[in-house]
């Protein structure tokens, strides 16, 4: 099958000069994002962010809403500052020294990025899941039950047992691994591994869930089991994923945003953003003319 | 099509010919990385047979089996059995009455004196000590091994040759005589050298131990690693994962670098200026031996350290990071347990160093000749290398074999702490 992955990447290799010109032309700095980046019950805004690392300008002027129980989808071609983007909604970025970011982001009316805030409980509020399954090199159950226990929700060993138990049954992962608990995290297959982490992330009941590329390491059978596991979450969670999978987007999201080059290009409902795009740029994309 | 088969055929026919070179390149190579390891455990192997074979006698010393009568009218004529009393008796007498009984035809002052010296001016501290043990010797009779003197002690091992000149020899032909009979009395026997383990520093090399260097290393050691890899770890800790990434902290880092440069006897210098003249600290002492070696690997331990940090994946910081811990947690409960292998590491390959390390520890007068075996880290003493440089200088022919002894625990110590290390680095080295 030759996903319009494959196709963007050949582009990229072979590059004739059409497409490569249509595909790299930055936006001016004052560009406009196509379609209505607000929604009527957000759950984090962002408006007009910069992010700069050093003097790289990476995120252009991009305000975004994230609604409430909605998978909000990210894609564009690599580079162009999806998952720049995503990390400033927990502050990821600031473990990057260079990294500056300027604008406002707010969850649920307070700004993120207020010198006063503490960036410990945004992070238990706004949990992530990274492209690569990181567990720690330590028990599945230990590693479910480290958030918790940082955070002190649970207070004797049957509520610890609760949460980890609960945890994994909603990441779906409870059946395959509740008689090794005590086994390591890490010698679990890939996309056991990517939820164990996911529900490493859910066992703290964080708000908003920030997913950077969750399945870009796992076969297609794990694949499916995450995004099913994704749709499901969306009841009790707020979501951003960024994914290169355009089928992913379209499977699993309500809401899609278009970067490019830094640029926020496009957002709006993901049906009519593969049905009918209103920008070239976003219609070049997933036609797959360019990557 | 046809142009592209062409093209193919070339490729292969140009991948074939250059084939063999590279092949040859490849070879060439892994032959003199080889032939590198070779020369390197050649060298070694040599520096191990030269000193072995130097050094195992040490760990045997002549003794001369003697009836030794405990005379109480030498020992205690007052028959009161007080030790303060019986400590100042002559037991030179006790020990060589003996001698002479075996040999009634040496007569003359002079040539007694000759036959006394087969043992060892340590012989009759050998029966103080028995009497001190067990007061009720005193009056018997018992067969007792006495220490011989370091030029029987050479001649038995054959270290002395007999062939040259009497008078290039230590031992004169009468001494040879006396002691052939002996041998031929079986009164001469070797023994397990246990004084060498245990005894301090001596002029007489039957006598020397490295017990006083040992325990001097020991404390020593243990300053340097109580105060350096706390202080190492911790700064590495806060360099690598705290500190901010600015032109202050690429001069620490550049500084670090070159303090990892500095020629040991610096810090030497450095300790006698400061620690003992400024801060009036004892001289001689292991505190001060410890202090100036933990400045000397220190650089090495946060060099190490960082590295260990460095090579913890990222992956892990940002998952801790995203599950809410905050910078203190993430290292302490994710970062530092991956990175402690690396750690430990560094610190026992540091403490390896210091071990070895002369140089500094002559400045602060570690050098001195201490017979006393140290008590703690204010005690004047001297280490297991510095007691290698002092006997390597002493003339006496058995010191040789001493120095050799000396070097193979040194390196037993040394082997036994890089095995150490190795050790630890597999066991918990983890892969993910």
């Amino acid at each position: 099958m030759i996903t319009a992955d494959t196709v963007a990447a050949e582009g990229e290799l072979t590059g004739t000069k059409t497409r490569s010109e249509r595909g790299s032309k930055a936006l001016d700095n004052d560009f406009e994002t196509v379609g209505n980046v607000r929604v009527a019950d957000p759950r984090m805004t962002c408006t007009d962010v910069n992010v700069y690392y050093g003097d790289k300008h990476a995120i252009k002027n991009c305000s975004l809403d994230i609604a409430q129980n909605q998978v909000v989808a990210m894609i564009g071609p690599s580079g162009c500052g999806k998952s720049t983007f995503l990390r400033c909604l927990n502050r990821m970025n600031d473990t990057i020294d260079s990294c500056r970011v300027t604008g406002e982001i707010k969850l649920d009316d307070q700004d993120i990025y207020d010198k006063r805030l503490d960036v410990v409980p945004l992070r238990a509020q706004v949990g992530m899941v990274f492209q690569k399954p990181n567990p720690f090199p330590k028990s599945i159950y230990d590693n479910i039950a480290y958030g918790p226990r940082i955070h002190g929700l649970a207070s004797n060993r049957t509520e610890l047992d609760e949460i980890v138990e609960s945890s994994l049954t909603k990441a779906g992962l409870w059946e395959e691994v509740k008689d090794r608990l005590d086994q390591p995290g890490t010698g679990l297959s890939g996309g056991q591994q990517q939820r164990l982490c996911i529900a490493r992330t859910i066992a703290v009941e964080p708000e908003v869930i920030l997913m950077d590329e969750p399945c870009s390491a796992l076969d297609p059978i794990a694949t499916a089991k995450v995004e099913e596991l994704i749709d499901e979450l969306r009841a009790n969670y707020t979501i951003a994923i960024v994914t290169h999978s355009m089928q992913q987007a379209a499977r699993v999201s309500q809401r899609t945003a278009y970067f490019h080059l830094g640029n926020l290009v496009e957002v709006g409902e993901t049906t009519q953003i593969f049905t009918n795009p209103r920008h070239k740029l976003t219609e070049d994309y997933i036609t797959g003319r360019f990557g | 099509m046809v142009d592209q088969q062409n093209t193919r055929k070339r490729t292969i026919d140009i991948v074939n010919a250059s084939l063999k070179r590279r092949y040859a390149r490849e070879r060439r190579f892994k032959a003199m990385g080889l032939g590198a390891v070779i020369l390197g455990l050649l060298f070694v192997s040599a520096l191990f047979v030269d000193i072995f074979s130097k050094g195992y006698t040490a760990f045997v010393q002549t003794h001369i089996e003697l009836e030794v009568y405990f005379d109480p009218a030498v020992i205690d004529p007052e028959g009161r059995r007080d030790l303060d009393e019986i400590s100042r008796a002559d037991f030179r007498k006790i020990a060589r009455a003996p001698l002479a009984k075996l040999f009634p035809e040496v007569t003359g002052r002079r040539d007694r004196l000759a036959l006394y010296s087969i043992l060892s001016s340590g012989a009759p501290y050998q029966l103080l000590d028995m009497v001190k043990d067990d007061i009720g010797v005193i009056g018997q009779t018992r067969t007792i091994d006495l220490i011989a003197d370091d030029d029987v002690d050479m001649l038995v091992k054959g270290h002395i040759d007999r062939d040259t000149a009497a008078a290039d020899r230590r031992v004169n032909d009468t001494m040879i005589g006396w002691i052939d009979r002996l041998e031929q009395l079986g009164l001469v026997k070797k023994k397990f050298n246990t004084r060498f383990f245990t005894n301090g520093d001596s002029r007489e090399p039957e006598l020397a131990g490295i017990g006083g260097a040992a325990a001097g290393s020991f404390y020593t050691l243990l300053v340097t690693l109580a105060l350096s890899f706390p202080i190492g770890v911790a700064a590495a800790i806060y360099l690598e994962e705290f500190a901010p990434k600015n032109r202050w902290t690429d001069l620490i880092e550049v500084n670090i670098n070159n303090l990892a440069a500095v020629p040991s006897i610096v810090f030497g210098l450095l300790g006698l200026a400061m620690f003992i003249n400024l801060f009036g600290l004892p001289r001689s002492a292991p505190l001060v031996g410890g202090l100036v070696l933990t400045l000397m690997t220190l650089p090495t331990l946060i060099i190490a350290s960082r590295a260990a940090l460095k090579s913890v994946p990222p992956s892990i910081r940002e998952a801790a990071l995203g599950v809410g811990a905050s910078k203190m947690q993430t290292v302490f409960h994710h970062v530092l347990p991956l990175a402690m292998p690396g750690m430990l590491t560094g610190t026992i390959i540091g403490m390896a160093q210091a071990l070895g390390e002369t140089a500094p520890l002559l400045m602060i007068g570690m050098v001195a000749f201490i017979v006393d075996i140290p008590g703690g880290p204010f005690d004047p003493s001297t280490v297991l290398p510095v007691q290698v440089y002092l006997w390597a200088d002493s003339p006496e022919r058995a010191f040789v074999e001493r120095t050799s002894a000396a070097i193979i625990v040194l390196l037993a110590f040394l082997i036994a702490m890089n095995t150490f290390a190795v050790i630890m680095r597999r066991r918990f080295e983890r892969r993910w």
